[in-house]
């Protein structure tokens, strides 16, 4: 037997349903075909079964339309206070999000699920604030009428005869963990509405004249009763896929919604978006811009049909082509699409010898499916205003037209003396040729009547008179004309095709250049600057970059004085966009923008355009989508490129740790038995000649010092290796830090001669100036213990250039063969095993400090004889000194 | 002068017994404390003229107690120290100690600190008119009439250089930290510019010291302070 194997697509969809319900608060919604079922009663009754059991329940809003009933319900249920907000000179008294949410409530009853909150609220309708309640951990009750669903909202319209605009996603609908059909025949219904149980405002009283027919109730009862049905339906589904029972999977639909720039579209997108819902599908929503519809209120029109198309989770294209069949069938291929959807009745007026654009797609690619959808066409005048406004048109065209067809006809003039007037007549068309191609059609045919009304005047006879004589000259006539409407056809599909691929290229060139600088960012401050030299000028507009410190709160920035913290937090903790030209808190006067890559959002991009449109248009909208994403891979490279950088220091530092321990535990031992030996024979052999008792102690303390450095060099290295060592830099004069070396070394190195190179007009260097002495103390002792007594030490130092050189010289035997970079490494002398220790760690010691100052540390031979350690360090710019005023 | 008395306030018995054998030696007397109770009373009962101070104490901080005792006694402190704290250090010369040693230390070390401080300690009593001129190897100082000289010739120096020096001068010995001397050259403003005080210190030994790169009086304590050597005084 075959094993039934879940779709792992499906599996994934309902495991990341309930990972999202996870922590979220469940929704419960009391759903209803109309006012007056007892939504409200349903919900309350419900809420205070949940209080009696002993939940923090919390009357978030209720409207008790002064029901007696309800308001009796309402008693003694803690209630939150509404808020009161001034909006458009009145005070209007709403729901208060922020107190629900710092309520401390488990459960919150919230009525009126598709009510519109004022303009000033953070979220443009109340469904936003419950799902920010869910978001937070806190179960919701709710109530919704059926005609309030966005998919049912346009039939429910047609059936009340009232446009219904407080609109809830299905989405909403669909992701509620419970939905609870309030139900009442519609003869009850009625009933109750005679008797005055259900109220409703005076405003409306004629309305309810419409609204509560029997017939209207039976449809939108019906209509409730179904998506109910449907609900139930995806329940079982989900049920079935987690519990893996069914065998047989749908094939996965791709549906496209084709528009055209009218506003009448909306429907079909609705209409799409529905079916969609129904087939279980994907929609795309496409729209073909062709050259000649880039005027501004089509362009308008195109953003708001792709502002709809994406609050209702459709993904919205915007193709540019001329062809529209040909472009909608390329777009169909490369998103594997398998049903078009397509307005019929959109283009009012088609030659007969034009094929319909559903004939046209349905002859290339058969396989596909076509929905057509009627569409009222857009009303005459619109259609009018878009042609008025065509590029190609201006009315200096046709003056400049007019004065060259006068030109033509003086130089015709002239010519007639020497030629035939019918040769005359190629002048003319070439004449009309140029005016076409450079100043389009209209202008073209302007051309063309001029021209044969200029050379029927003066060329034929009779002349000066426009009798035509001869029907031959209506054939020359039309073939003007024809050639005039041709070449400006192509003339300015030229121009058109030019433009269409400036435009692309610009915008392809400008992401690509993002992109380009993008990549070569290494540190968050580029990403900034970058922001703030590419991005901003691109958009005309103030653009911040927001990034989050360790504990994701967003840090204010310099460049991000004009971004509102808040508004970007929160888009920065729930991934969406906010702000202007949002849903959400659109009163900003900033757009905030999630950087949201692969992993996790990196931060938020704030735009304040100068102008509050500039923004609006699609191809903006996506361009600014495109730098986002790219910001955000960047941002992502350079945290996992720092990572992993850091990581490899860990190993390396752990690697090194490991090989130290068991090198020193030898160097430690050593020392250690010899003071214990030693001591113990002071201790016992009390006879000892009181000289030798002086040499053995001598020989203690010595040992004593050797230890006494190889701990300080031991715990230096662990310092330095230790995570997130911080020097403590500051500017010194380099003298000062080679006298205090010199100094401390002092006893031991009374006996030797020593020199010093040091410019007086050394420039200050920015170093640690313990560890920087450390590095001269371990190459001095190195100078000390592996050069035989009367050898000369010299320390100097010089600046060169952007550098620092500081070197320690001796005229010793010089280094042991080999490679000079070897004894940089922990625990490798110059002699195996010698009988000086405590050095193994000395240069390994030295060469970590010198690099954590970003300078370098090499040993070579000294000429003419010797060793000499150079250390160079970057010399930087040393703070000023304000000059003392004269004695 | 009688033996003078020093009160040894460290935790760890057996460096309590080196210091203790070191400084008998040398013709002092001693008293030991093991805790900073102990030493709170031992230094106002015993009366000594000089104490040393472990920083590390178990039942307290030595800080405070230094800034305890500063408030009735100037008597001469040396503090004892570990050397991963530098800040500790600095913290307890701001706090009112007179010198440090760092751990490990040796006995020489010790005894020289300790002498230093005694004679630091004889020069400042009330009961002795103050010289108005110090020296210090071949540099004679007068405070008075701001000449200074180095081998008999007389040495140029800028106010604030010669403000410096006066203030290391009046330190005789003790080491004054970075923050100190700041305060009392140039004022509260310049307090977190030390990179001033180490240019003005440079030039201070450039023309005061035989071998600049070799201090012998101007001592640099690296990260802590400054303190002036080998002091005498006298016409």
């Amino acid at each position: 037997m075959k094993e039934k194997r879940p779709d792992p697509d499906q599996l994934l969809k309902v495991v990341s349903k309930e990972l999202k319900q996870e922590g979220r608060g469940r929704l419960k919604i009391f759903f209803g075909a109309c006012a007056g079922v007892g939504k409200t009663y349903a919900m309350l009754q419900a809420g205070r079964q949940q209080f009696e059991q002993g939940v923090n329940v919390t009357v978030g809003i209720v409207e008790t339309h002064d029901r007696e009933e309800t308001k009796r319900l309402l008693e003694g249920f803690p209630q939150l206070p509404l808020r009161s907000i001034a909006s458009q000179g009145r005070v209007i008294q709403d729901f208060d999000l922020d107190a629900a949410l710092s309520s401390g409530a488990n459960l919150v009853l919230v009525d009126e699920l598709a009510h519109a909150n004022p303009v000033e609220s953070r979220h443009a309708k109340r469904w936003g604030d419950v799902e920010e309640l869910l978001a937070a951990g806190i179960d919701v009750y709710t109530t919704l009428n059926v005609q309030h669903l966005e998919s049912v909202a346009d039939i429910a319209s047609g059936i009340i005869g009232a446009h219904v605009r407080e609109t809830v996603p299905d989405r909403v609908f669909d992701e509620a963990v419970e939905v609870v059909l309030v139900d009442l025949p519609p003869d009850d219904l009625l009933a109750r509405l005679d008797a005055g149980k259900v109220s409703v405002p005076v405003a409306i009283e004629h309305a309810r004249q419409n609204f509560f027919r029997k017939g209207n109730l039976i449809s939108l009862r019906e209509i409730a009763l179904r998506r109910v049905a449907d609900r139930v339906d995806a329940d079982v589904t989900s049920y079935r896929v987690s519990k893996s029972i069914e065998t047989v999977w749908p094939t996965r639909e791709r549906l496209m919604v084709c528009v055209s720039a009218a506003k009448t579209q909306e429907r079909l997108i609705a209409e799409g978006i529905r079916l969609t819902q129904r087939l279980q599908a994907e929609c795309l929503v496409v729209h073909v811009q062709e050259p000649t519809d880039s005027d501004d209120a089509s362009r308008e029109c195109v953003r708001s049909l792709a502002q709809q198309a994406e609050e209702r989770k459709a993904e919205f294209i915007n193709l540019p082509g001329d062809d529209v069949a040909e472009a909608l069938l390329e777009c169909a291929r490369t998103r594997n699409v398998t049903k078009l959807v397509l307005g019929h009745g959109t283009r009012p007026w088609n030659p007969p010898w034009r094929r319909k654009l559903f004939e046209r797609i349905a002859r290339a690619n058969p396989e596909l499916g076509i929905l057509l959808v009627a569409v009222k066409p857009p009303p005459r005048k619109e259609r009018y205003l878009g042609r008025a406004t065509r590029p190609d048109f201006h009315w200096g065209s046709l003056a400049l037209a007019t004065g060259a067809c006068a030109l033509t006809t003086l130089v015709a003039l002239w010519l007639v003396h020497y030629f035939d007037p019918p040769n005359l007549v190629a002048l003319f068309l070439l004449n009309v040729v140029v005016i076409s191609l450079r100043l389009g059609r209209v202008a073209a045919i302007w051309a063309a009547l001029l021209s044969v009304a200029s050379f029927d005047f003066f060329f034929i006879p009779p002349l000066l008179s426009f009798a035509m004589s001869d029907t031959q000259y209506l054939f020359s006539f039309t073939l003007t004309l024809v050639v005039a409407w041709v070449t400006s056809a192509v003339g300015s599909r030229l121009r058109a095709d030019a433009r269409i691929a400036l435009a692309g290229e610009r915008r392809e060139a400008t992401v690509a250049r993002v992109a380009r600088d993008l990549s070569g960012a290494d540190k968050s401050e580029q990403i900034v600057a970058i922001c703030r030299e590419t991005i901003a000028p691109l958009f005309e507009a103030k653009v911040a970059l927001i990034l989050p410190d360790s504990t994701d709160r967003l840090l204010p920035s310099k460049e991000g004085e004009f971004a509102d913290l808040s508004v970007a937090q929160w888009a920065y903790d729930h991934g969406q966009r906010a702000g202007l030209g949002t849903s959400i808190l659109s009163a900003a006067e900033a757009l905030y923008l999630p950087l949201k890559a692969p992993i996790r959002c990196r931060g938020v991009l704030a735009i304040q355009p100068q102008n509050r449109t500039s923004l609006d248009s699609p191809d903006d909208k996506r361009l600014l989508e495109a730098c986002g994403s790219s910001i955000a891979l960047a941002l992502e490279r350079i945290h996992f490129a720092q990572v992993a950088q850091e990581t490899l220091v860990r190993m390396e530092g752990e690697r090194m740790r490991n090989s130290l321990l068991s090198a020193v535990s030898h160097d430690l031992r050593t020392p250690l038995t010899a003071i214990r030996g030693l001591a113990e024979t002071l201790e016992q052999a009390t006879d000892l000649p009181r000289n030798e008792q002086t040499e053995v102690a001598s020989a203690i303390r010595h040992q004593a010092e050797e230890l006494q450095q190889l701990v300080t060099n031991l715990l230096d290295l662990a310092r330095m290796q230790s995570a997130g060592v911080r020097l403590d830099k500051q500017w010194h004069p380099l003298d000062e830090i080679v006298g205090s070396a010199l100094y401390r070394l002092g006893p031991a190195l009374s006996k030797r001669e020593v020199r010093t190179e040091l410019p007086s007009d050394l420039p200050l260097v920015e170093v640690d100036a313990s560890l920087f002495e450390r590095v001269l103390i371990n190459l001095l002792d190195n100078a000390l213990k592996y050069t035989p007594p009367d050898a000369k030490i010299l320390i100097g130092a010089k600046a060169v250039g952007p550098s620092m050189y500081c070197f320690v010289e001796d005229n010793g035997p010089g280094l042991p063969p080999g490679d000079p970079e070897q004894f940089f490494k922990p625990f490798v002398r110059g002699q195996k095993e010698s009988a000086i220790s405590g050095v193994g760690l000395g240069l390994a010691l030295c060469r970590s400090i010198i690099a954590a100052h970003g300078g370098t540390i090499r040993a070579e031979a000294a000429k003419p004889a010797g060793t000499r350690f150079e250390i160079r360090v970057p010399l930087g710019s040393p703070p000023g000194i304000e000059e003392e005023d004269a004695a | 002068m009688s033996k003078p008395q020093i009160l040894i306030v460290e935790d760890e018995a057996d460096i309590r017994r080196f210091v203790r054998i070191a400084l008998e030696k040398e013709g002092m007397t001693t008293a030991e404390a093991k805790s900073a109770e102990e030493a709170r009373i031992d230094s106002a009962t015993r009366r000594p003229e000089l104490i040393i101070v472990d920083l590390g104490l178990p039942d307290g901080d030595g800080k405070a107690f230094i800034r305890e005792l500063r408030t009735w006694s100037n008597i001469p402190v040396v503090v004892l120290s570990a050397r991963e704290r530098e800040e500790e250090k600095v913290e307890a010369l701001d706090a009112g100690a007179d010198d440090y040693l760092t751990k490990p230390f040796g006995v020489p070390e010790l005894l020289a600190r300790v002498r230093a401080q005694l004679r630091r300690a004889a020069l400042l009593n009330p009961n002795q008119p103050a010289s108005p001129v110090i020296r210090f190897g071949n540099v004679r100082v007068d405070m008075a009439t701001h000449e200074v000289t180095k081998a008999d010739e007389v040495v140029h120096l800028t106010p604030i250089e010669f403000r410096l020096l006066a203030a290391l001068a009046r330190g005789h010995g003790k080491v004054l930290t970075h923050r100190q001397l700041l305060l009392e050259v140039w004022g509260p403003s310049y307090v977190y510019r030390p990179h001033y005080l180490r240019v003005f210190m440079a030039n201070l030994r450039q023309k005061l010291e035989d071998e600049p790169a070799r201090p012998k009086h101007i001592i640099t304590e690296l990260q802590v302070g400054y303190r002036l050597a080998c002091l005498s005084d006298g016409p």
